[in-house]
């Protein structure tokens, strides 16, 4: 199989994602991040198997999950940590918080906190890259299962369809709507049946296996940029952490969790591609150490990063008041 | 208003037929603004001009639509939206308060959303409680967004192009009864922001909007006979308020009597009643008075609706008691 990208790369991204949330959550035990902070551990796999593939022109959107997508989008690691730290050098200038990361220079349209409510923008966004003539762009809008129960889903999903948008739905499955269950919630919880009702193809992926993720993200990708239309994605995977740092996990049972942490994508690439010979444990190591030292410059960015004056309070709420 | 003239449909459609011709960035969608041509035939005709790819008929879907709007705006065009009327604008008040008011301030000023959108708004055709509200104070109290409700043929005509120049959503409301009014629309733009005085007068100020500016013309023609002098202010826009010449008015009149099609309750009354309180209270020789409609959804019979939204005769009478110095609803 020819590999959209290299299985080291998606490695040392999934490892950079995790090591950034792990630091995150000590943060916030510190207090040093406050608000809602949503981690995307166990989930590395589809950042990191689909981000890299988007040319630097297509626009990608997230949802309040989205730490991992703006890293791997390339949005410096400092100005996420500093974000979060309500900073002004944050991306969104201390404005958003981790729920709402932006970096319009890179087509990050967020960090959206309504769930579903992205979907309809996402369409949007295609629409002016098709009414414009802007060929061969696509516009990625990641979300999770429990956007599907959203009206904005149907009616997104039905106008990409029908007006051929170049949007690549992806929709992370990790089971659980903060703490409802895709089972207690959906009377077809086959994801990918959903999409295919508004004639878009649609397929499950494994969403704990890059390599999965990358081949299915590659098909879409070249489907879509061919004029395909939308493609829609059911990746399925699992959080490994709570819904949000507020959550006791009441609704589900550790020995789930654990068995889900048996497929951890990082221990799984990890270990085949030494199987493989295709990295050594030495570069394992150097990837997990690089994380660290990027974290940590990302840390000691935001800790040493000024606090927006309040002076600026009401800055960008117009054009207008922008300076 | 006069029987001569260009009506206000026609000067909007005038606006929108300008901006499709003169800027590739801007498309129309919405319900039936294709071959119908809008349900007020607003968009009559301009889908055989330009296309459908830039007269876009959508599904039902007015969260769907506003919000691919809203992407289009994102993403380099000038989209204008039409919503049937103010009640189906409900159905998208997430993408319009949560998506189009936020994403600027929300992203540090990266993200602007120029966006139009063009909803009907008021009663009086006996639609009864799902198309007849007037809901403006409602989008007039959200930051980020801008909201005017054109009352004339000229602000028809020349509110949209300076709503499409404007980097920010900018909302605008068409009272459905104005749009077989007929007048001039001159040849020059106006601005989105600032009222205007519609009809001078020294003794009273009356502030109204969109449906409700005639009426309070009409009244002020009827107290004038009476040896009232009235002046009508017409707010154009509701956000941001143009709190300056609503005061120059009460420091010369003294008195002043909002008009509002919406319900008194928390409403749009309340914020200028307040706003004068607070800004001429040492200049006011009477209580501000407020006339708003009755606070029921609005009913489908006839003289029951009537009943239910300011009339003129109303208004005179409600001027007359501020006048006297009593209090209009007390």
């Amino acid at each position: 199989m020819n590999l959209p990208l290299a299985p080291v790369r998606m490695l040392g991204d999934m490892i950079r994602i995790r090591v950034f949330e792990e630091r995150c959550a000590e943060l916030y035990g510190q207090s040093k991040i406050r608000g809602f902070l949503h981690l995307y551990v166990g989930q590395e796999a589809i950042a990191a198997g689909i981000v890299p593939q988007l040319s630097a022109d297509d626009a990608l959107l997230g949802t309040y999950r989205e730490h991992g997508h703006a890293l791997i989008r390339g949005v410096p690691a400092g100005q996420i940590m500093a974000e979060m730290f309500g900073k002004a050098t944050g991306c969104s200038g201390g404005r958003g918080g981790s729920m709402h990361l932006f970096d319009a220079s890179r087509h990050f349209y967020g960090g959206n906190a309504i769930v579903g409510g992205h979907l309809p923008v996402a369409a949007g966004l295609a629409l002016a890259d098709v009414v414009l003539g802007r060929i061969s762009r696509v516009t990625a809008c990641f979300f999770g299962e429990g956007a599907v129960a959203e009206g904005e889903f149907h009616e997104a999903m039905n106008i990409a369809a029908l007006w051929d948008l170049p949007v690549l739905f992806c929709c992370e499955n990790n089971l659980y709507a903060m703490g409802t269950s895709l089972t207690s919630s959906e009377s077809q919880t086959d994801l990918a049946l959903k999409a295919a009702a508004y004639e878009m193809p649609s397929w499950v992926v494994d969403g704990m296996d890059p390599l999965a993720v990358a081949e299915s993200a590659h098909r879409a990708i070249n489907t879509i940029r061919g004029g395909g239309g939308p493609v829609f994605l059911e990746l399925r995977t699992y959080r490994f952490r709570a819904h949000s740092m507020f959550d006791p996990e009441l609704y589900r049972n550790a020995d789930e969790v654990e068995q889900w942490k048996k497929l951890d994508p990082i221990q799984k690439l990890s270990d085949l591609l030494l199987e493989r010979e295709q990295v050594t444990a030495a570069e394992v190591d150097e990837a997990w150490a690089a994380a660290k030292d990027e974290t940590q410059d990302a840390v000691d960015f935001a800790e040493a990063a000024p606090l927006e004056s309040v002076d600026t309070l009401e800055q960008h709420t117009y054009a207008g008041t922008d300076q | 208003m006069t029987d001569t003239g260009t009506t206000y449909r026609e000067a909007m459609r005038t606006a929108i037929h300008e901006a499709l011709a003169t800027d590739d960035r801007v498309i129309v969608m919405g319900e039936d603004v294709a071959d119908y041509g809008g349900t007020y035939a607003v968009t009559k005709g301009l889908a055989e001009t330009f296309g459908t790819a830039r007269v876009r008929n959508t599904p039902l879907s007015e969260s769907g639509f506003v919000g691919a709007g809203i992407g289009a705006a994102i993403n380099g065009m000038r989209p204008i939206v039409e919503i049937m009327t103010v009640n189906f604008a409900l159905l998208a008040m997430d993408q319009i308060v949560n998506t189009a008011a936020t994403l600027r301030h929300m992203s540090g000023g990266q993200v602007g959303v120029p966006i139009v959108i063009r909803m009907a708004t008021g009663a009086g055709r006996q639609l009864a409680a799902q198309h007849s509200h007037s809901l403006e104070g409602w989008f007039a109290h959200v930051p980020g967004l801008k909201v005017v409700a054109p009352a004339t043929v000229r602000d028809a005509r020349w509110m949209l192009p300076a709503a499409l120049a404007d980097p920010d959503p900018v909302l605008i409301f068409e009272h459905a009864n104005l749009y077989g009014t007929r007048g001039d629309p001159g040849l020059d733009p106006v601005s989105l922001t600032g009222a205007e005085i519609s009809r001078p007068g020294d003794d009273l100020t009356i502030i109204s909007a969109a449906g409700m500016v005639g009426k309070a013309v009409d009244a002020a023609t009827q107290l004038a006979a009476d040896g009232v002098s009235v002046e009508v202010i017409d707010l154009r826009c509701l956000r941001p308020l143009d709190s300056e010449t609503i005061r120059r008015s009460v420091d010369k009149t003294h008195h002043a009597l909002v008009i509002d099609e919406g319900w008194r309750s928390v409403g749009l009354s309340a914020e200028i009643a307040a706003d004068v309180s607070e800004a001429c209270f040492f200049q006011l020789d009477a209580p501000v008075g407020r006339l708003a409609t009755v606070e029921v959804p609005i009913p489908y019979a006839a003289h029951l609706e009537k009943a239910a939204i300011p009339q003129v005769d109303d208004i005179v009478a409600a001027a007359q008691r501020v006048r006297a110095g009593g209090l209009v609803d007390a």
